[in-house]
């Protein structure tokens, strides 16, 4: 690979996207509208019990027993418990991706027994509202069903026996649904830029015959290709600091910069450049190509974390979340800004990086300049 | 001279379809070489396999001492291609596009020259889709020489264009041959061809049906030269009598065969003296375009007859 071609061939690409004033709104102006559009909207989806990670404090009593296997018997949520420590619990769960949680406090049974007030505290992600919906709705109800059978003695109005904290948010601060907005729309980003322009120009330039007139110069794939991973991962960048900038700025929102976001911001457009060249490359018309681009494309934009968080979605889709190599570079973003877990962000890069290396090898080689017949 | 291009028994498959069925031919270093043809007669796909783009089946074919094929990179260092129907990024100008391609190349080319010599410096700063058709053949033509090529493959670079930018081309292409580059041009204008070429080669259905410079093309397949005088059909039989020539009344005209130059000036005084009527007169000679169509025509029609059912 000679540096000074793939210059020459970057100065192709940045003149020819600068000129174009789609791709540009696409790269850099849509993905704002989508922040404002989408920390505005409320979406509910999923139909499946939404699972409640209980950390119990007070394993031993009777109470804490019935009042889990009450939330169980509401079919609204699953009871999943959880050992950690109470100081890490909000934080742990966002590490894991759960968008619910409670903590038991110790001596729950005993003041429930003796009526008095034990206050549960519930820990909810915001992005996943619907999951935050049936969860305090499903705990809520159970609670109001113990106060009513509370033994309230003489008493002509009974003191209730399970109340509640305040609500915490997962995670080690207090987030809002915008912070968990920003890193799905970087990776919203780092998939539809790459994707929908390599589809479309790796098609349509063999079709004219671009491919033809470059094989005839001393420009290689590997340079081809470089050119435009070097490029789109600039443009992430400087879309990734237009969507922060606009999330902090205009709607208050709180993430964690660090360079552990770097890599994600490298990595993911290595690979969806690409996989938009495979996807361009095994077409034989530049329609088959956008139908194939398309089908790529768009259930990776919604089944990723992109606008709802994984944990939401039913167990099907959530399996078919976890071999989308979107999922990996938004989850990672997540883990490096909002949880600072960089064990998990580094697990996830290697497996963005492992699937990058292959499909770019894999697009190298099965595209070609020059007809192999 | 030195073969610039030698071709010998090449034959090219696609399944069951022959598109170039065995064929042999040469090109010296420094000439102009047509290669003609109808649409599907295989000149795109033997242009192709000589600018290593495309694996041949059979046969040899060597480009400036190198197999196209398999010293693909080294050739195209010393090669330039314009193709039928130039494309290029869209918002790239002229003056960028050279500056890519000499990049590239590693080459010294000057955009400003090129640009002047294909007569599109005016465009310089244009995007290319704001070009015509013919700039944009122009601006594939200045490329393909941005890496000063001993050897340019021009497949049909004046098709669609208009008489002033066929012009601008015919001149870059007489220069190139001024120059001692060696170009090897297919084209569907064959009147083109016979102002250009040096040699000439016609291919039908994958085989070359005639070669050789225009002149020896037409000497050999073409009809003799004719005398064509306005006059009454009487003036065919006393020509026919008087110079026993073959001697044709069609439409007020007669038209005598001329075996060489002097049977001109005998058919004038065998008119004079006959003392028959007669207007204006002119002498017609076949060109490579009518020796063409013959050739095209007779095989198509051979074809035709050993397909027809018995």
């Amino acid at each position: 690979m000679r540096p000074s071609r793939i210059g020459a061939d970057f100065r192709i690409v940045f003149r020819s996207y600068t000129r174009n004033p789609l791709a540009l709104f696409f790269s850099l102006i849509f993905p704002i509208i989508l922040i404002g559009l989408f920390g505005l909207i409320f979406s509910s989806i999923g139909s499946t019990p939404a699972t409640l990670v209980v950390l119990n404090e007070d394993h031993n009593s009777n109470e804490s027993q019935k009042f889990l296997s009450a939330l169980n018997q509401t079919d609204i949520v699953s009871v999943q418990l959880a050992t950690v420590a109470p100081s890490n619990f909000p934080t742990w769960l966002g590490q894991n991706g759960y968008s619910a949680g409670m903590i038991i406090p110790d001596g729950f049974g005993l003041n429930v027994s003796t009526n008095r007030t034990a206050n549960l505290t519930l820990y909810v992600n915001p992005q996943d509202a619907s999951t935050v919906g049936e969860v305090e709705g499903a705990v809520q109800g159970v609670a109001a069903y113990f106060n009513l059978q509370a033994k309230c003695g003489n008493a002509t109005r009974c003191t209730p026996v399970i109340g509640f904290a305040p609500t915490q948010n997962v995670g080690s601060q207090t987030y809002k649904y915008i912070d968990y907005l920003i890193p799905g729309l970087v990776g919203f980003s780092i998939l539809t830029s790459p994707m929908f322009s390599l589809v479309d120009i790796t098609s349509s330039y063999r079709k004219e015959g671009i491919f033809r007139e470059l094989s005839l110069t001393p420009l290689t794939r590997g340079e081809w290709l470089t050119a435009r991973v070097v490029w789109y991962t600039l443009l992430t960048f400087a879309a990734a600091g237009i969507m922060i900038g606009t999330g902090v700025y205009a709607f208050g929102a709180h993430v964690t910069l660090s360079w552990g976001i770097v890599p994600f911001l490298v990595v993911g457009p290595f690979f969806f450049v690409s996989l938009g060249m495979l996807c361009g490359t095994v077409s034989r018309t530049p329609e088959t190509a956008a139908l194939i681009g398309n089908i790529v494309t768009f259930p990776m934009m919604f089944l990723s974390g992109t606008f709802f968080q994984v944990s939401s979605f039913p167990a099907g889709l959530a399996v078919v979340a976890h071999v989308l190599p979107l999922y990996y570079v938004i989850d990672g973003m997540n883990q490096v800004m909002l949880f600072q877990n960089s064990g998990r962000a580094l697990t996830d890069f290697l497996i963005v990086l492992v699937a990058s290396l292959v499909v770019f090898a894999l697009a190298v080689r099965l595209f070609q300049w020059r007809d192999e017949r | 001279m030195e073969p610039a291009i030698e071709v010998h028994g090449l034959v090219k498959r696609y399944g069951d379809l022959e598109a170039v069925a065995g064929i042999d031919f040469t090109v010296p270093a420094g000439t102009v070489f047509a290669f003609l043809g109808p649409n599907g007669a295989g000149k795109t796909t033997t242009v192709e396999i000589l600018e290593g783009l495309r694996r041949r089946t059979e046969g040899s074919v060597v480009v400036l001492g190198l197999d196209p094929w398999s010293d693909g990179t080294a050739l195209h260092q010393r090669i330039g291609v314009i193709p039928q129907e130039f494309h290029f990024f869209e918002k790239i100008t002229p003056k960028e596009a050279i500056e890519y391609y000499r990049t590239l190349f590693a080459s010294k080319a000057n955009p400003g020259e090129l640009l002047a010599r294909v007569e599109l410096l005016d465009k310089a700063d244009a995007r290319f889709d704001t070009l015509s058709g013919g700039q944009k053949q122009k601006l594939g033509l200045a490329l393909s020489l941005a890496n000063d090529p001993e050897v340019c493959f021009l497949d049909e670079p004046t098709t669609g264009l208009d008489p002033h930018a066929r012009r601008a081309i015919w001149s870059v292409i007489r220069s190139l041959r001024k120059d001692g580059r060696t170009v090897f041009l297919t084209t569907h204008y064959l009147e083109e061809a016979q102002l250009l070429a040096d040699q000439v080669a016609i291919i039908h259905r994958g085989r070359i049906i005639a070669s050789g410079t225009p002149d020896e093309i037409i000497r050999a397949h073409g009809r003799p030269a004719r005398l064509r005088v306005e006059g009454p059909p009487e003036l065919a039989g006393a020509l026919k009598k008087e110079l026993g020539l073959e001697a044709r009344f069609e439409s007020g005209h007669v038209e005598v065969d001329l075996g060489d130059k002097q049977d001109a000036l005998r058919v004038l005084s065998a008119i004079e003296r006959s003392g028959i009527a007669w207007d204006s007169f002119t002498t017609q000679s076949d060109t490579l375009e009518d020796v063409f169509v013959r050739l095209v025509g007779q095989m198509d029609e051979g074809a035709l007859k050993s397909e027809a059912p018995t």
